[in-house]
């Protein structure tokens, strides 16, 4: 940036061109602070969790796009007044701050970044296949997570159906890649990052239930995806560490089966 | 031909139902409507436009079916563009909009389906405090949103007074059965005005189902879950 040299009113930190002159003017070298303060104010902030898929497709989206961003790691069990303040009515992450305002909602951050970073666009711009990724969308969240959700907290018959709703789940989700290299088509996209909780979440949560359901025998087309989408960089960095993963599962699973007694 | 033709797959009951309507009303779009009874079995057309979820609404444009009637309204949005705006031109207002839909869908609308379906007066109660506290904070929500105009969208009706305002009647129903006002001057006067100004708004008024003819239908329906549930798995 060029340097620029201004008379101003003020050596505050929210300078401003005045031409009241009731105070001293003094010459400023205005470079490194009007630096600092456009810095800060395009400051991109996720308030995430390791281990939290919808925490991780943010970050996937922020990294395809080639957002810069300052990852804030919240302890859920000892949430932040920040994240408090910036997602008061469900105080949960994802949340990203743009400009000092926040953004709650995984999808809806999804959203915000394909609109605010036009480059790399991530949803499709035809209005049906916008439809069509949002449906997918809202299918994987509210119908497989919820089921997965249910099946690892379940026992016995309750269990085995929960099991049997995700594979047909699964199944349904699988027709979307047909004749497709991604969901999104010819490159990943909107659907893909949202999908990506196949990538690693889920057979982490198979292996610590000691489920064997998700398997490339069954489902050919979504772990021929898999393949494909893990060469992506972005992707692999955003790899949730398997056996910090299937520690952390375990915990969880014991500390609400000792909760539910 | 194909492409102009433009079906709404309905129910008269559903609050759902009435999102894409009005949205088509405000974009001045013709469609034609077709009556799903939600209490019978569903007919051939909804099963084979929205397999995944059998439910209403489906938008059919042409041979394309489109579900989920917040999906739908962005696809009308986004398709019949030079109509008015329904979700706001700013990324920040746009993803507010969205947000404060998602919890009408996800937080609210279940609580006001649990005062419905309530099995014991404690169940009831606690259900019907979730909706007032859920109003409370979509108040404060219509303050910072509208900016003083009559609607969350503005001057004009948006994405989120059609997201909330779906619920009006359902909500009219449900104030009958808990006896009691939950929308109130004292706690959401805001809420209160714009709930008078969204149901007589031109785009909104010969869609809206009576409330003595959905109270009805709100006993029959909660009778149907009741007994759903009595059924030994």
């Amino acid at each position: 940036m060029a340097e620029i040299h201004v008379i101003i009113s003020s050596c505050d930190r929210n300078v401003g061109i005045t031409t009241a002159l009731r105070r001293k003017p003094v010459l400023v070298n205005f470079t490194s602070k009007l630096e600092q303060t456009m810095a800060d104010e395009d400051e991109v902030k996720l308030f995430g969790m390791w281990a939290s898929p919808y925490s991780r497709r943010v970050e996937l989206a922020l990294k395809l796009k080639g957002i810069p961003y300052e990852y804030v790691e919240e302890d859920l069990s000892s949430k932040s007044c920040l994240l408090l303040k910036y997602n008061p009515v469900h105080q949960k992450i994802p949340v990203l701050v743009h400009y000092g305002k926040p953004i709650a909602e995984s999808l809806v951050i999804l959203e915000y970044i394909d609109e605010t970073w036009t480059n790399n666009p991530i949803l499709p711009q035809d209005p049906y296949d916008r439809a069509m990724a949002r449906f997918w969308a809202k299918f994987i969240d509210e119908k497989l997570l919820m089921t997965t959700r249910k099946a690892s907290v379940a026992s016995g018959k309750e269990k085995e159906q929960a099991i049997e709703e995700i594979t047909e789940q699964l199944k349904l989700l699988e027709s979307e890649l047909q004749g497709k290299e991604y969901f999104s088509g010819p490159s990943i996209g909107y659907l893909d990052i949202v999908a990506s909780v196949l990538v690693f979440w889920f057979g982490n949560l198979q292996e610590a239930l000691g489920v064997d359901m998700f398997t490339k025998e069954k489902f050919p087309i979504i772990f021929g995806w898999i393949g494909k989408v893990v060469e992506i960089d972005a992707v692999e960095v955003c790899r949730i560490p398997k056996e910090k993963h299937l520690e952390y599962i375990r915990t969880r699973l014991e500390a609400f089966k000792s909760a539910s007694k | 031909m194909a492409l102009s033709d433009v079906k709404v797959l309905g129910s008269w009951p559903s609050p759902f139902v009435l999102r894409p309507r009005i949205a088509l009303h405000l974009k001045s779009v013709n469609y034609e409507y077709i009556e799903e009874n939600l209490l019978e079995s569903k007919s051939e057309l909804l099963l084979k436009s929205n397999p995944v979820f059998k439910k209403v609404p489906v938008l059919l444009h042409g041979d394309k079916p489109i579900c989920e009637s917040l999906i739908i309204v962005q696809y009308i949005d986004e398709v019949w563009s030079s109509g008015p705006s329904i979700l706001p031109s700013d990324p920040y207002e746009r993803a507010n909009s969205r947000f404060w839909a998602a919890y009408i869908d996800e937080k609210w609308f279940p609580a006001l389906r649990g005062v419905l379906a309530a099995e014991s007066e404690d169940a009831k109660k606690a259900a019907i405090a979730q909706v007032e506290e859920g109003l409370v904070l979509l108040e404060e929500a219509f303050g910072k949103l509208s900016q003083g105009k009559p609607f969350f969208g503005g001057d004009q009706i948006g994405y989120l007074d059609i997201a909330l305002g779906s619920f009006l009647v359902w909500l009219k129903v449900i104030e009958k059965i808990s006896e009691m006002k939950l929308l109130t001057e004292a706690k959401t006067r805001c809420l209160l005005e714009w709930a008078h100004r969204f149901s007589s708004h031109v785009a909104v008024k010969d869609v809206m189902p009576e409330a003595d003819k959905l109270a009805e239908f709100g006993v029959k329906l909660r009778a149907k879950i009741l007994k759903a549930r009595a059924i030994p798995k």
